[in-house]
């Protein structure tokens, strides 16, 4: 579609689907990851993407949110094209989203509270410092940090408070889209499932949808509407977990009805 | 209208105003309003939402902010409206994001205090990370198996090979301004034919040397402490001690051996390459043949000048290496640090070698290798 800059901010962009993969090709070298990849998330799901060690499910998000220029095939991200044009010149879809690193990837130089603000003084510099430092100061706060955390420096934190202020940054511009490399991994049980509900309330109290990378059983069963499981270098099945039983495949089958998958529906059931 | 936050003051039913708000509250608008809305004159006990097509959390708390400011009652909030005030609710609270600024005059004093106070721990530093790597150069010597051979290779090549064009060209290069700016001098008492001597003498006794020693600290030293560094930060060095392996042993002893060995090579080699540049000069602007200049230097030059360059050599490329991996080993915290520090192993190793350079320049005078 064509597509020119600059757009009104303000205008919710709303697409359905929000994102949508087709034949998407990623090569390094000789090594393929992705050979005609189709996925379509819907509005307003979580969807969670699973898939073994090695399948491209961190690639298949870079190439998403345009860090990673595929080989082949188109991505629309809220119906725009982000593989055709430079990820600089998408700057109305780039602050309609925002994205948790698996490390957290925090500013090291500034502290929690100013990480915050960066995207916030970037995109709406208008806004009046008090106001930004206030909006900082409660998305912090929103993403389940304690108050004195503000104030401390990436290099301070625990690799959970980590991924909380990673999560406060990508929320700080109210994104319609989530995107969410591998949230719960290193966190304990608590914290994971603190984490876990705290990213359905805010799915459901700001209407987002998220695109999560995890491969936590747990967060799986409690929170993803759809899981779509990347093998072959496709993604072979997506749907709800009873939907994905059904299709009888073997690494599915081993993944959902492993000890670990039994378990953690058990623990669903209880 | 698209994106504005629209407002009006309004009489209510009991009398007092209400302040009705309709558009967009959206992170992208609410700025001009925000700072509008702090000039409106006149109070209000209501605020009536119902106008508001959209709302995101930022909007949610700029409204519920202005709520608690007037001390008055929100109403005519959407089902949506009402769970996103909920949410900002529970977060509410006042202070500063960035730590507090100190003013200059206090600032001044106290870095300088510290670095005083620093100063005693730097010593103790040095002192204990050179301590550490004597004995484990005292282990190898004892034990030659343990030697990181191919690591000490690997470091040969980077320090050493991979040098060799850019030194050979800075050294070219100073051979020829020598040449030219000596000769342009000399020429006014008539003795340009001691511009060989000039040349043969300086690039080997201090130039050779002491440039290439300045260009591996700007090359390796710097290289060793953000190499080190960085292992440092992303814990490598200490899954190293982990698992048994000391770090000293196999990051830093490779490094010092490589430079200090590679030093002496890359030392002579930039020399003899400064008197190539300075033949060069002779041949074309002196008419000083090409191969007469060489013999000429056999001559003027003695042996000792050699033995001066040799000698400097290996002791400045152990103070490069030493500086660039004592300041690697000592990053911590964050990525800032590692820059620091390399800045710091670059100044401290030139620095030292400027330093040490003079006391040699009198030693080896005193001792009657002038």
């Amino acid at each position: 579609m064509p597509y020119t800059e600059p757009e009104a901010p303000h205008e919710r962009f709303c697409p359905d689907p929000p994102i949508v993969v087709s034949g998407l090709v990623n090569r390094f070298g000789d090594f393929t990851v992705h050979d005609g990849l189709d996925l379509e998330v819907r509005r307003g799901e979580i969807i969670g993407v699973v898939g073994g060690s090695g399948t491209g499910k961190s690639v298949l998000m870079r190439s998403i949110i345009g860090l990673q220029r595929p080989t082949a095939g188109d991505i629309d991200v809220l119906g725009r094209r982000i593989t055709d044009t430079d990820l600089d010149q998408r700057v109305g879809v780039r602050r309609r989203w925002g994205v948790l690193f698996q490390g957290g990837a925090l500013f090291s130089t500034l502290t929690v509270g100013e990480n915050v603000e960066v995207p916030l003084k970037e995109f709406y510099p208008e806004i009046s410092p008090k106001l930004r430092r206030e909006i900082a100061r409660y998305k912090v706060l929103l993403s389940g940090l304690p108050e004195e955390a503000v104030l401390k420096y990436p290099n301070e934190l625990s690799g959970g408070m980590k991924k909380r202020a990673g999560l406060a940054r990508a929320l700080a511009l109210d994104p319609e889209l989530l995107f969410l490399d591998e949230p719960t991994a290193g966190l304990d049980p608590i914290g994971a499932a603190a984490f876990d509900r705290q990213t359905r309330d805010l799915k459901e109290t700001l209407g987002l949808t998220v695109f999560l990378i995890t491969h936590d059983l747990d967060t799986l069963y409690e929170i993803c509407d759809r899981v779509a499981v990347l093998a072959d270098k496709k993604v072979i099945a997506v749907g709800t977990i009873p939907e994905l039983l059904e299709t009888r495949h073997p690494w599915i089958d081993e993944y959902f009805n492993g000890p670990r998958g039994r378990s953690a529906l058990a623990a669903r059931r209880a | 209208m698209f994106g504005v936050v629209t407002y009006c003051l309004e009489d209510n039913a009991t009398g007092g105003s209400r302040l009705v708000l309709a558009g967009q509250m959206l992170v992208s608008s609410v700025g001009l309003f925000e700072k509008e809305i702090r000039t409106l004159s006149g109070q209000f006990s209501e605020i009536d939402i119902s106008g508001i097509e959209e709302m995101d959390t930022t909007g949610a708390w700029v409204v519920s902010n202005l709520a608690a400011q007037h001390d008055c009652p929100i109403t005519g909030a959407s089902e949506k409206a009402k769970h996103l005030l909920e949410a900002v609710a529970v977060a509410v609270g006042e202070g500063e994001l960035s730590p507090p600024v100190v003013p200059v005059w206090e600032r001044v004093p106290l870095s300088l205090g510290e670095k005083v106070y620093d100063a005693r721990g730097g010593i103790i530093g040095v002192v204990s990370f050179l301590g550490a790597v004597l004995m484990s150069f005292g282990t190898m010597i004892r034990r030659p198996s343990r030697i990181p051979m191919r690591a000490v290779v690997k470091q040969m090549e980077m320090v050493g090979v991979s040098a060799l064009p850019i030194i050979g060209l800075m050294s070219f290069l100073i051979g020829i301004v020598i040449a030219q700016q000596g000769a342009v001098q000399l020429q006014q008492f008539g003795a340009e034919t001691l511009t060989v001597n000039l040349v043969g003498r300086i690039t080997l006794r201090e130039l050779g040397v002491l440039m290439t020693a300045i260009m591996v600290a700007g090359r390796s030293g710097s290289a060793f402490a953000a190499q080190i560094g960085t292992m440092k930060l992303t814990e490598e060095v200490d899954a190293m001690r982990t698992i048994g392996l000391s770090p000293i042993e196999r990051l830093v002893i490779p490094r010092i051996v490589a430079c200090t060995f590679m030093m002496i090579l890359l030392g002579f080699y930039s020399s003899i390459v400064g008197i190539i540049g300075g033949a060069v000069i002779g041949q074309f602007a002196l008419g000083i043949p090409f191969f007469t200049f060489l013999e000429r230097i056999q001559e003027v030059v003695p042996i000792h000048d050699v033995w001066v360059g040799l000698v400097k050599a290996p002791v400045f490329g152990l103070i490069v290496a030493l500086a660039g991996c004592y300041h690697g080993m000592q990053v911590k915290g964050n990525s800032e640090e590692v820059g620091i520090r390399t800045t710091m192993a670059v100044v401290s190793a030139i620095f030292a070698v400027i330093v040490i350079d003079a006391f040699f320049a009198v030693f080896f005078t005193e001792v009657g290798w002038g």
